[in-house]
């Protein structure tokens, strides 16, 4: 019996290369879970079964026949949503997209399949990635597996839950301002968002372009390092994606901590910050600081203007991405319009949720003429200062440490009334994707409630290999996934 | 700032969304809630500050000027909502 609760890639792919267990049957009992638990968790907008089942297949047939397979043969993955899968259906958790069947693969989807893994479906997510709790999705709420009257995190909600829960080993999500690692750490996983431009975003479905960003969520810090080894590296459909070497994630992860140094920014653990929160997370970076890391006090003084700049940035990016929802390529056209114009209308006020709207509507005032410097260029210059922030942080320290939510996950429909108290529960997150920085969340406690507690690893630009090096540490010191489900 | 019925009413023209008389008077209470606490980036002074609007020191990215491969036609169209002989179909847009 396989424990899928646990089952880790890097495991399973020993498994399956010794021929202890096939891929199919893995995929196959996977499935049967997925049909058990998902009505209660409603990780998944679509499965793709059949697909899944012949891929798994004929991944066994290659291994038993000795011939070469790819880094993730055999091993299942859920993707998120709003990433492009060839001949199936992204609706980015929205009505407008309820039938629109993608005609071509992400690059990531692209690297998967050559590296062989099996996608045996898509995940729910906050409509269009705007939310933090995946309650605006046109498809439902997802529960999270260790609460179910509590919010997965969002907008990967639907990953981190499926990965929690067993319904998945590996999954992809996207991180705009958090939306990969705040899920994470309500889920008790692994949760990275990679440098801007060290994963390909063509075949994503563009929410804000400047801070967008594909990653892995997964059980533990070997995952996530195999996976986004996987997925990096440069593409010419991308022009922002950056053409570097992507160095051997797994071979640097047990490095140790001896000699790094650790900033903690003050700005992090400042009010509003949940006590229990607080403590799990400096009583890691005591334990870091025991195994030789060099701890000190670290500052990023701009921080308290992070969620302006951003909710600013963000939406306005979004006003102009979303410009092409019209109904006349494709996607849902409402079909009461006696003109053209009116048909635009329709289909827009009829095929999105109210958060999608609201962020429209954010953005095109902040675009508008008369509010432009006002708004959007101060914004814009705020960035800069964030930016600057980190730049100066990283001359003294090789990472930074700090909780990736103020919170434990909250209740369903706590917050969903109130977007501005919404907006700032992204607090810790949004920074990152300012700077353009990479980051991992890391699960590093369980709350008296049983809650999971996630740490959040701040490091350089293209500098990947160091937070997962100090992401592996702190998950030795924990002993392992979090275990509280 | 506070919002005004005009601005909602002006933005949603630009945006191309309509809205119910509730929902307009929930925009306006939402988004002048939203808008005042992004004054608070007034509290900078960010006179002599570049702005970001990219994180990473990219510039002029092109590639060879080669024809490569493009999506296949009907495989496009058939996403779209309606299509006609080979094209997008839209409702009338001259009288």
């Amino acid at each position: 019996m396989i424990d899928l609760m646990r089952l880790t890639a890097h495991e399973l792919k020993e498994g399956i290369v010794r021929g202890e267990t096939s891929s199919y049957e893995v995929v196959n009992s996977l499935f049967d879970r997925i049909e058990k638990i998902d009505r209660d968790i409603n990780a998944y907008i679509s499965l793709l079964k059949e697909e899944a089942l012949r891929k798994a297949e004929e991944v066994d047939r290659r291994i038993d026949r000795g011939e070469k397979v790819g880094k993730l043969a055999g091993i299942p993955l859920a993707v998120k949503d709003n990433i492009c899968v060839r001949g199936t259906k992204t609706t980015c958790g929205s009505k407008i997209l309820e039938n629109f069947v993608s005609p071509y693969d992400a690059t990531v989807i692209e690297r998967l399949k050559s590296a062989d893994a099996v996608i045996i479906g898509k995940t729910n997510m906050d409509e269009f990635a705007m939310g933090s709790s995946t309650e605006t999705s046109y498809f439902g709420v997802t529960r999270n597996p260790y609460d179910l009257s509590r919010v997965p995190g969002g907008s990967s909600g639907g990953s981190a839950a499926a990965v929690a829960s067993g319904e998945t080993v590996l999954a992809l999500g996207s991180d705009t301002g958090g939306s990969i690692r705040q899920p994470a750490s309500f889920c008790g996983v692994v949760g990275l968002k990679p440098t801007y431009g060290r994963v390909s975003r063509f075949g994503l479905v563009a929410y804000a372009s400047s801070l967008d960003q594909i990653g892995p969520l997964t059980k533990d810090v070997t995952d996530c390092a195999l996976l986004l080894g996987v997925l990096a590296g440069h593409d010419l459909r991308d022009s922002t994606s950056g053409d570097l070497e992507v160095p051997d994630y797994l071979a640097l992860l047990q490095e140790g901590v001896k000699g790094i140094r650790l900033g903690i920014p003050e700005e992090y653990f400042a009010e509003g910050l949940d006590p229990e929160v607080n403590s799990s997370v400096m009583h890691l970076v005591q334990q870091l600081a025991d195994l030789g890391a060099e701890v000190e006090n670290a500052s990023l003084p701009h921080t308290g203007y992070a969620i302006a700049s951003y909710y600013l940035l963000a939406t306005a990016e979004a006003s102009a991405n979303l410009a092409r929802y019209d109904g006349v390529k494709y996607g849902f056209r409402a079909e009461e319009a006696a003109d053209l114009d009116d048909m635009y209308c329709y289909t827009r006020s009829i095929g999105f949720g109210d958060e999608v709207k609201r962020r429209i509507m954010l953005g095109t005032y902040a675009l508008s003429a008369g509010y432009y410097e006002a708004y959007y260029r101060k914004a814009q210059k705020v960035r800069t200062l964030i930016k600057q922030d980190f730049q100066k942080a990283f001359e003294r320290f090789d990472v930074l440490i700090t909780p990736t939510s103020p919170t434990v996950a909250f209740k369903i429909g706590e917050k969903l009334d109130d977007p501005l108290k919404m907006y700032l529960s992204d607090v810790y997150t949004i920074s990152v994707n300012l700077a353009g920085i990479p980051a991992v969340s890391v699960p590093c406690g369980i709350s008296a409630e049983g809650l999971p507690i996630g740490l959040q690893i701040l490091g350089r630009h293209f500098d990947e290999a160091t937070v997962l090096r100090v992401a592996y540490a702190v998950e030795q010191v924990v002993g392992g996934a979090i275990d509280g489900l | 700032m506070p919002v005004t019925l005009k601005d909602v009413e002006n933005i949603a023209m630009l945006a191309k969304l309509r809205f119910t008389q509730e929902e307009k008077e929930r925009l306006i209470s939402q988004l002048s809630r939203i808008l005042s606490y992004f004054e608070k980036l007034n509290e900078l002074d960010t006179t002599d500050v570049e702005p970001t609007s990219h994180v990473l020191p990219i510039k002029n990215v092109f590639r060879d000027d080669v024809v490569t491969g493009s999506l296949p036609r009907d495989q496009i169209l058939a996403n779209a909502p309606d299509q006609w002989m080979g094209y997008f179909k839209v409702p009338k847009v001259i009288e």
